[in-house]
C-alpha cells in the first residue's frame, strides 16, 4: 500500500514537476508568473490532436509539429503582449497573462467545443510492470518520470554550460546589465517563453494521454505546477522538480491515508503551511529586498 | 481647481459646487430607475451594485494596499453561505445575518492576512488562488450547507416586508451599495486609509515611520474580506440558489478584471469596471444574438471554429480587454476619464 502509493505520487509528481519546470524557465528569466502557462500547452495539445486525427499525421510527424507550434506560440505571445506593457509591475504582468490564459481558454473552446477527446498516445497507460512487492507502474508513467528528469537534466546543463542559458540568468539577474553587455535582452525573453512552451506542451501530451483532451485540462496540473514551483522556490530547476515530486507524494498519501475528498487541495494547504517557515520555498536563497 | 489648501479640503467628500449636483442627480435617477425600468435591467443594475461593493473591497486590497488577491471568490463564498445559514440554522433575521456573515468573512480574510504578511508577490498570488480554491472545495464536502447541491436562499423578510422581486432587491441592495462606497471613500481619507497607502509604496519605509505592518496589513484583508462577504450575501438572494460551482475561480479572476480595467487604486474606478465588466459579461454570454455582430460570427463559426463553442468567444474578448488595458492604460477607466476632463478643462489649448 504505501510503496504502491509512493510510486504512483512519484508518477503523479512527474507531471506537476514538468509544469513547474515551464513556470520556472519564464520566472528565472523575467520574473513573470506566467498563469497562461496551463493554456498554452492546452492548446498545443490540441494542435496534435487536430494533426493526428484531422490531417492523419503519424505521431512523430505531429508531436514535432505541434512542439514547434508551442514554441512559437510562446514566443510570439511575448514579442506581441509581455513587451508591449509600459512600466510592468508585477500585479500588471500577472493580469496580462491572465488575459491571455482567457484568450486561449477562449479560442480553444470556441474551435473545439467542451466536449471530452481522446487523446491518442504511442504509450499506454495499462502496461504495467512490476516493481515487486505488489508495487506496479505503468509504461506512461515511466515515459513521464523520464521525461521529466531528462527535461530537467538538460535545461540544468543549458543554464549552466550554454552562452544562451548564461545570457538567460544573466538577463533575470540584471536587465540593464546584460543589455550593456550586448545581450539583446528582448530576444532571450522570446527565446524563454518558446522554451517554456516546448516543455508546458510536452506535460500537456503526457497529461492528456492519461485524461480526456478538453480545454480546461491543464487548470489543476497548472495550480499543482506553481504549488510545485513555489515549494521548490521558483528559480530553482532542481527545487521545481523535487517540489513537484514532494507535492504528488504528500498529495497521494493524504488521499491514501487521511481523506480522499480532500486530496487535491492538500497542495495548497502544505504551500501555506511551508512558506510560512520559509518564505521563498525550500531551495531558494532568500533575497532581502533594498528599500 | 485641484490644488488642495489645507487638510479639511483634502479629505471632504465633494469639493466644487457641479460635484454636488451631480450626486444629487445620481441619486435621484438611481431612485427613480425601478420605477422606469424592466425587470430584466432592474436584475442586471443588481448584479451590477453588488460587484460594485466586491470591486470596492477588493480595490482597498490591491489598489490601495498593494496585496495581490487571486482568492476573493472565496471570501464571496463564505459571505453568501455564511449569510444564508444563519438565517435558515439560526433562523437570524437578514439585516443580523447579512453583516454578521461580512465579519466571518472578514474574520478569515484575518486568517488569510496573517501568512500573507510573510508572502509578497507570486508568492502571495498562489497562497491566495488556493485559498479560494480550497474554500470552494471545503463548502462542496459540508452537508449542512448543501453540500454539492448547494443551497436554496430562503424568503427575504425585512420588518414584516417580503421582497419578492427583483425592485423589492434593488431597494435594498442599492442604499447598502451606495452607504459602503460613501464608508470607502471616507476610510481611505483617514489615518487608516493613508497607512495602506504607504505600505503599497513600500513597506519597509511605511515601517520605519510607525505603521504597523502586522496590524494594518491583516485589516486591510479583514475589511476587504468583509466587503467581499456583504456582496456575497446579497448575491445569494439575486440569484436565489447558491452552491460550491458558482464562486469558481473564474470569479475570483473576474473580479480582479473588475478592478484592473476600472483602475487601482480609485472609488470611482472600481465602480466603473464593475459596471463595464458586469454589462460585458451579461452581453457577451448571447453573442449570438447581437445585432450585425452576431450573425458574422456564427457564420465565421460554421467555417472555422464550432457553433456549440460561440459563447466562449466572450472570454476571448475578456482576455484581449485586460491585456489591452494594461498595455494601454495602466491607470484603467478612471485613467481615461482624468486624461478626458484635463483634455476638456484646458480645451482648446
Amino acid at each position: 500500500m504505501l510503496g504502491q502509493l509512493i510510486t504512483s505520487g512519484i508518477a503523479i509528481g512527474a507531471t506537476y514537476a514538468l509544469m513547474a519546470l515551464a513556470m520556472v524557465i519564464i520566472y528565472k528569466t523575467s520574473e513573470v508568473l506566467n498563469f497562461a502557462q496551463g493554456d498554452m500547452a492546452m492548446l498545443s495539445a490540441f494542435v496534435a490532436y487536430m494533426l493526428l486525427s484531422d490531417y492523419g499525421l503519424g505521431f512523430t510527424a505531429a508531436f514535432t509539429g505541434a512542439l514547434a507550434f508551442a514554441f512559437a506560440l510562446g514566443a510570439f505571445l511575448e514579442f506581441a503582449f509581455l513587451r508591449r506593457a509600459k512600466e510592468p509591475n508585477l500585479l500588471g504582468l500577472i493580469i496580462i497573462t491572465l488575459g491571455l490564459e482567457m484568450m486561449l481558454y477562449g479560442i480553444a473552446s470556441w474551435r473545439w467545443g467542451a466536449d471530452q477527446k481522446d487523446f491518442p498516445f504511442p504509450v499506454s497507460d495499462f502496461e504495467v510492470h512490476d516493481l515487486g512487492g505488489g508495487v506496479v507502474i505503468s509504461d506512461l508513467n515511466l515515459v513521464t518520470l523520464g521525461v521529466a528528469c531528462a527535461l530537467m537534466i538538460l535545461l540544468f546543463l543549458f543554464f549552466r554550460y550554454t552562452k544562451v542559458g548564461v545570457a538567460m540568468k544573466a538577463t533575470q539577474q540584471n536587465q540593464q546589465a546584460a543589455r550593456l553587455m550586448g545581450i539583446r535582452v528582448g530576444r532571450i525573453m522570446m527565446l524563454t517563453w518558446g522554451m517554456s512552451a516546448l516543455v508546458g506542451a510536452c506535460a500537456a501530451f503526457l497529461i492528456a494521454s492519461t485524461d480526456t483532451l478538453d480545454p480546461n485540462l491543464m487548470w489543476t496540473p497548472q495550480l499543482k505546477g506553481f504549488s510545485a514551483a513555489v515549494l521548490g522556490g521558483m528559480t530553482s530547476l532542481v527545487g521545481a522538480v523535487l517540489g513537484g515530486f514532494i507535492l504528488g507524494v504528500v498529495e497521494n498519501l493524504f488521499g491514501g491515508y487521511v481523506s480522499v475528498e480532500f486530496k487535491s487541495v492538500v497542495a495548497f494547504a502544505v504551500i501555506v503551511l511551508i512558506l510560512c517557515v520559509k518564505p521563498s520555498g525550500l531551495f531558494a536563497k532568500h533575497y532581502v529586498r533594498k528599500v | 481647481m485641484d490644488m488642495k489648501r489645507d487638510y479639511y479640503e483634502d479629505i471632504r467628500l465633494l469639493d466644487s459646487g457641479p460635484q454636488v449636483f451631480w450626486l444629487i442627480a445620481l441619486i435621484a435617477a438611481l431612485a427613480l430607475f425601478p420605477f422606469l425600468a424592466g425587470s430584466y435591467h432592474i436584475y442586471t443594475v443588481n448584479l451590477m451594485a453588488i460587484h460594485v461593493i466586491v470591486a470596492l473591497g477588493l480595490n482597498l486590497l490591491v489598489g490601495y494596499t498593494g496585496q495581490i488577491s487571486l482568492g476573493h471568490a472565496g471570501f464571496f463564498a463564505i459571505g453568501a453561505y455564511a449569510t444564508l445559514a444563519l438565517m435558515q440554522n439560526l433562523g437570524l433575521p437578514f439585516l443580523i445575518a447579512l453583516p454578521l456573515g461580512g465579519f466571518i468573512s472578514a474574520g478569515f480574510g484575518f486568517l488569510l492576512g496573517l501568512p500573507a504578511l510573510r508572502l509578497e508577490g507570486p508568492y502571495l498570488a498562489i497562497a491566495t488562488l488556493g485559498f479560494g480554491l480550497t474554500i470552494t472545495q471545503i463548502l462542496g464536502r459540508l452537508d449542512f450547507l448543501g453540500g454539492h447541491m448547494g443551497l436554496q436562499s430562503p424568503a427575504l423578510n425585512i420588518f414584516g416586508w417580503t421582497v419578492d422581486s427583483d425592485a423589492g432587491r434593488y431597494a435594498v441592495i442599492m442604499p447598502i451599495c451606495l452607504f459602503l462606497a460613501w464608508g470607502l471613500r471616507n476610510l481611505t481619507k483617514t489615518r487608516v486609509g493613508r497607512a495602506f497607502v504607504a505600505i503599497r509604496d513600500s513597506d519597509i519605509a511605511a515601517e520605519c515611520i510607525g505603521v504597523n505592518l502586522t496590524y494594518y496589513k491583516t485589516l486591510a484583508f479583514a475589511v476587504s474580506a468583509f466587503y467581499t462577504g456583504i456582496g456575497g450575501g446579497l448575491m445569494a438572494f439575486v440569484l436565489g440558489f447558491i452552491s460550491p460551482h458558482t464562486f469558481n475561480i473564474m470569479v475570483s479572476i473576474m473580479f480582479l478584471a473588475m478592478v484592473v480595467v476600472g483602475g487601482l487604486g480609485s472609488v470611482l474606478g472600481s465602480v466603473m469596471g464593475a459596471v463595464l465588466i458586469t454589462w460585458l459579461q451579461l452581453e457577451l454570454a448571447r453573442i449570438g444574438e447581437l445585432p450585425y455582430l452576431g450573425p458574422l460570427l456564427t457564420e465565421l463559426s460554421k467555417q472555422v471554429f464550432t457553433v456549440s463553442g460561440l459563447p466562449n468567444v466572450q472570454y476571448v474578448v475578456f482576455g484581449l480587454i485586460m491585456v489591452l488595458i494594461i498595455i494601454f492604460e495602466p491607470l484603467g477607466l478612471y485613467g481615461f476619464w482624468i486624461r478626458t476632463k484635463i483634455y476638456w478643462r484646458t480645451w482648446p489649448f
